[in-house]
């Protein structure tokens, strides 16, 4: 008896929408939210994950509906994330249904705000994103913090701001491969299994992932806790059933729906 | 009571009691949101969902003069529910908050789970059942549930009816008398989750 490896479908969207692109660029819709979450709830999926990833303030109402129409068709934790930036803004997101919020640029400029995040909700409630690419300047692997959607640097070691998340009060960490996303080649194991191993709390993979063998990749090589992608499901490319038979049939636990 | 009676939900501002509603609301049933405590007569059955801290859950039911209501309640015979937090409030304390006292219908400490494992306990596991229980009526040892603590109680107790395991064995449903809880989220457990509401609803019908 072991927890199960989780599959987190994410549904990135401008508010309202689902949109998709590479790399945070070329925009383009991908479905409702709400009519998303459903399939995914019926066919399987551990979690979901919800972000707006455009956060401008005044589309904040507009967010907050989506996650109340998302959570109303889920029997399964909702986390939503995006624009966080302080304790009223994830106690609208919390109360339009989330289970947990993800932080991501808004942690990194403020990291107080994970503890007061943590000390309100608990641990278990506070996801610390972090988009991480490899520094191949330097001699050993190193992961480099990405922020603004990946634009910025922030100097800091992907490894070390995980750790000091989790002291600050972090629940779990979403992992997301810079160097990965969007390309489809698969999850960054290397990276995975680096700072999964050396951490203290579940790591969700993300970025990368085209197909089941993916997964079972990340899951074992990669020692990931839970594994989340975006596009692939919602094009039907992957169907989140046939995912987890797959895995099951690579010995690797997982919740099959009935 | 009649069937018709509402279920209370005892809200002192946990995230999941809105989930918890929704869930119920989907099985047909009526639920009413109690802060105060004169409201908790009139109900059927009583669910204290929970998420978070534990003082602050313990804080609350203190704050807005609940404990002796729900007390009162449950030693009258009400179903009661407890879920999360919900579970770990009935026991005598816990390590979380060593300075609050639980509501002691059942003695033990609450406590962490090792640190040998990755904490909290995050996401779906199986259940170790002890014995037969009510609550898990047309469940079994396949069904996952989904879990979010680091702490939980021991699951060696006499009201324990299944064990989950994560670094160790730990209380995750128990079942005395009217009294129900499950360390899990039932309403954040897909079908299984659901079944098991429905069956504490039948309970209190």
């Amino acid at each position: 008896m072991s927890l199960a490896s989780r599959i987190i479908p994410c549904l990135d969207t401008d508010g309202a929408r689902v949109v998709k692109g590479v790399n945070f660029v070329g925009l383009r819709d991908a479905g409702d939210p709400a009519e998303l979450a459903a399939r995914y709830n019926s066919e399987g999926a551990d979690e979901l994950v919800v972000l707006d990833i455009a956060a401008s303030r005044d589309r904040r109402p507009t967010f907050l509906e989506t996650i109340r129409r998302v959570a109303a068709e889920l029997a399964i934790p909702l986390t939503a994330g995006g624009g966080i930036r302080s304790l009223d803004d994830a106690r609208s997101v919390i109360r339009a249904g989330a289970d947990k919020i993800t932080v991501n640029t808004a942690a990194v400029e403020r990291p107080e705000l994970i503890s007061e995040l943590s000390g309100e909700f608990g641990a278990q409630a506070v996801v610390l994103a972090i988009d991480a690419k490899l520094d191949s300047a330097s001699g050993a692997p190193h992961w480099d913090v990405r922020v603004r959607g990946g634009r910025e640097s922030a100097n800091l070691d992907a490894l070390a701001w995980a750790q000091r998340g989790i002291e600050l009060g972090a629940g779990e960490i979403l992992l997301t491969s810079m160097d990965r996303d969007g390309t489809q080649s698969g999850f960054d194991i290397a990276l995975t299994s680096t700072i999964s191993r050396a951490v203290s709390v579940p790591v969700i993979a993300s970025g990368g992932a085209k197909n089941p063998a993916h997964f079972a990749e990340v899951f074992s090589a990669g020692a990931a806790d839970a594994a989340l992608a975006a596009s692939i499901f919602h094009d039907n490319v992957q169907s989140i059933r046939a995912l987890k038979q797959f895995l099951a049939s690579e010995c690797i636990e997982v919740r099959l729906p009935c | 009571m009649t069937a018709a009676a509402p279920i209370a939900l005892i809200d002192y501002g946990a995230g999941n009691v809105a989930s918890v509603e929704r869930a119920l609301q989907k099985l047909g049933v009526s639920t009413i949101r109690v802060p105060m405590p004169g409201e908790l007569d009139e109900a059927r059955a009583i669910i204290l969902p929970g998420v978070g801290h534990y003082a602050a859950i313990i804080r609350a039911l203190d704050e807005h003069n609940l404990r002796a209501a729900l007390l009162d309640a449950i030693s009258r015979g009400i179903p009661f529910l407890g879920i999360c937090l919900g579970l770990q409030a009935l026991y005598s304390n816990s390590e979380e908050a060593p300075d609050l006292s639980g509501l002691d219908l059942f003695r033990g400490l609450v406590r962490s789970l090792p640190s040998t494992v990755k904490l909290p306990h995050m996401g779906w596991n199986r259940l170790c059942v002890q014995r037969r229980s009510k609550l898990l009526e047309g469940l079994s040892e396949s069904d996952y549930f989904y879990f979010a603590h680091t702490f939980a109680a021991n699951g060696a107790a006499d009201e324990v009816v299944a064990t989950c395991e994560h670094g160790a064995s730990f209380t995750a449903v128990l079942e005395h008398k009217n009294i129900f809880a499950t360390q899990f989220h039932p309403e954040k457990s897909g079908a299984a989750g659901a079944r098991l509401l429905q069956n504490f609803v039948s309970l209190a019908a």
